[in-house]
């Protein structure tokens, strides 16, 4: 358990309230020092609004957010050592690239020159030292973006906050900013909290992931725990492709528990505290944890016939219907060194699963 | 654009109605600017080409009468539009930055209603309210009407500008530290800029140019120039009121130019 001084934002059963709309229902997280922290859910779940009430451009209608231990939820935002990277940029337009990026410094009362040296030194640090006197219009969005992170880091904040900072720019781009941001945060040591819909986004930059639907907290952890071990139907389902099966639960036995799915298949996972027998639930199955052979391997090997077999460059997708049941899709890895062979649709296959793969989601 | 949903060109009688508007609109100006270069005391027949009526308003009989009224109509300009655009300025503030706030509608409606309201019946309210209290005429009653009037000039160009800047950007400026009056100082201010000066300049223009109102709250002896050349005029026209007259058209255009340049340069910025 991390100690108080660990913890460089901690949101308190937060609610907000828009008339009687709720957009946040008692949020509680704690986001760790140095740690690069992700707000991920579906285009209006509530993400902005929880990153404007640390920003303190929201009021919180109930509830407490403390920042290094002080709580801060009544200070007015330029009284919050966090600085936010705008999802627009926000960049003022008729200042040039140095005063932008200057201007925290001399807001907090530093010499010009003295902001004027730190901005350029940011400036530098983003690879965009040669347009310091040119104004943000003559950017391209991606100098822009990088002008934007620039001057929100400048004045060295506790914590920063990102809306959505990628989201304008082209795939290849956004790519490369990814890596960069990952690796600004680690050499910085500052908080960064990052909004994003993008779940591979989120999975492939964050040290820890909390995933938010409709105005509350869905899950919580690292980005593989996420991803390994869903906690419910949505998070399983918004995270990564999956097969999600209708099943009921027979018994458990052992922190096992046994399942059938339709048309009589059986199936044995881990057992999951709050799921007993009789439930009928549903299952997660990652694609690639999967694997097909032409004879049953195991006890459990399900039985079925390929419908389709789906080139996308790095894998083979290869959708099965069961007998009598549901459809199952499987990925398996296109190199050499993989499970590389590929069953032509119309054949009869067994769909094998690695240990661990299928996972018991509470609704 | 290459092709355009209809060519209005193409229309019948396009060209003749285009013709017609522009010399309803600009013959009288055309004809009062050639004929006060008019050499000769009559005002239709055309002599020679002369500056001898420029000289006479700034040399002659009447010239003390007009450079008063013109020092005069100057100063309430200058006055008049500085503080009717501040106060407009922050009207607009209030209007767009404050939220929903209660009456936000009705503030809107009631700085806009003057621009509807036929001259003539604010003239007269203006002169009763200054009656009812007591109010002494003279420079400083149209010095306050003119504020009055002017306001609503002046807070059209510059809430347009103001509704097209986003709110993100002063509020990108206090989570840099700033306080909301350094972020109204640093960021509003500097980007509402060009809507301020097309404001100021309308209600310059609009002051400068004001005759009825003026007529009514001015005490006696007190002249602007609108009041002066009508004054004059009552006597007959002469041709050194078209000399003012084309004088004025100069400062207006100038003006007019000057505030389309700031308008223009702000876009390519
Ligand atoms: N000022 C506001 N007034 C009323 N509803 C709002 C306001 N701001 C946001 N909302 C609502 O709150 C919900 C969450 O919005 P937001 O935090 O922007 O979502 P996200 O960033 O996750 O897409 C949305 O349903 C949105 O319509
Ligand atoms: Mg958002």
């Amino acid at each position: 358990m991390p100690s108080d001084t660990d913890i460089a934002v901690d949101v308190r059963n937060a609610v907000k309230r828009y008339g009687d709309f709720t957009a946040l229902k008692q949020i509680s997280l704690s986001i760790r020092d140095n740690e690069f922290f992700t707000l991920l859910g579906p285009s209006g779940c509530g993400k902005t609004t929880l990153l404007r009430m640390i920003a303190g451009f929201e009021d919180v209608t109930e509830g407490a957010i403390f920042l290094f231990g002080d709580e801060i939820e009544k200070l007015p935002p330029h009284k919050r050592p966090v600085n936010t990277v705008f999802q627009n940029y926000a960049l003022f337009p008729h200042m040039t690239v140095l005063d932008n990026v200057g201007f925290g410094l001399e807001m907090m009362g530093r010499s010009k020159t003295e902001a004027r040296k730190r901005a350029g030194e940011v400036l530098e640090m983003v690879q965009l030292g040669q347009f310091s006197h040119r104004k943000p219009a003559q950017l391209s969005g991606g100098q822009q973006q990088r002008v934007a992170l620039a001057r929100a880091l400048a004045p060295r904040p506790k914590v920063l906050l990102l809306d959505e900072p990628l989201s304008a720019l082209d795939l290849k781009l956004r790519k490369a900013m990814q890596v960069e941001l990952k690796h600004l945060q680690r050499e910085t040591g500052i908080t960064f909290i990052f909004v994003t819909h993008d779940q591979e986004e989120a999975l492939t930059m964050s040290d820890r992931i909390a995933v938010m639907s409709a105005g509350a907290l869905q899950q919580l952890g690292e980005a593989r725990e996420i991803y390994e071990r869903p906690r419910n139907v949505f998070v399983a389902d918004f995270i990564g492709d999956t097969n999600l099966l209708d099943v009921a639960v027979d018994r458990i036995e052992q922190g096992r528990a046994q399942c059938h799915l339709g048309g009589g298949h059986q199936l044995t996972c881990d057992a999951v505290e709050g799921i007993g027998a009789g439930a009928n639930v549903h299952m997660s199955l990652r694609p690639e944890r999967l694997y097909l052979s032409a004879e049953p391997i195991e006890v459990e090997s399900l039985k079925g016939r390929v419908r389709e077999t789906i080139f996308i460059g790095t894998d083979t997708a290869t959708i099965v219907d069961l007998a009598d049941g549901p459809q199952f899709t499987i990925r398996s890895s296109n190199s050499t060194r993989g499970n590389a062979r590929v069953f032509e649709p119309g054949a009869e296959v067994f769909v094998n699963m690695e240990q661990g793969a299928a996972r018991l989601l509470v609704d | 654009m290459a092709t355009r949903p209809y060519d209005l060109r193409r229309y019948p009688g396009f060209l003749g109605i285009t013709i017609l508007c522009l010399v309803i609109l600009y013959a009288p100006l055309l004809v009062v600017t050639i004929y006060s270069f008019n050499s000769s005391p009559s005002i239709t027949n055309w002599e020679e080409f002369s500056f001898r009526w420029y000289v006479d308003v700034f040399t002659g009989p009447e010239s003390d009468k007009f450079k008063q009224a013109a020092w005069n109509s100057l100063i309430i300009a200058i006055i008049a539009a500085t503080t009717a655009t501040t106060i407009a300025t922050l009207a607009a503030t209030a209007v767009l930055r404050a939220g929903r706030f209660r009456l936000r509608t009705l503030s809107i409606g009631l700085i806009s209603l003057p621009l509807m309201v036929p001259e003539i019946v604010t003239a007269v309210a203006t002169l009763i309210f200054f009656n009812a209290i007591a109010f002494e005429r003279g420079l400083m009653t149209i010095l306050l009407a003119h504020i009055a009037f002017c306001i609503p000039f002046a807070y059209m160009p510059i809430s347009a500008r103001m509704q097209g800047i986003e709110a993100t950007y002063e509020q990108a400026a206090q989570d840099l530290y700033a306080t909301r009056r350094q972020a109204f100082t640093r960021i509003l201010l500097p980007l509402m800029m060009p809507g301020i000066v097309s404001g100021f300049i309308l209600a310059f223009i609009i002051s400068l140019d004001d005759f009825i109102i003026t007529n009514f709250v001015k005490g006696a002896g007190v002249e602007t120039l609108p009041t002066a050349i009508f004054g004059a005029v009552k006597q007959g026209i002469k041709p050194n009121i078209m000399a003012i007259s084309t004088l004025l058209l100069a400062v207006s255009i100038v003006m007019v130019t000057l505030s389309w340049i700031i308008g223009r340069k702000d876009k390519t910025s």
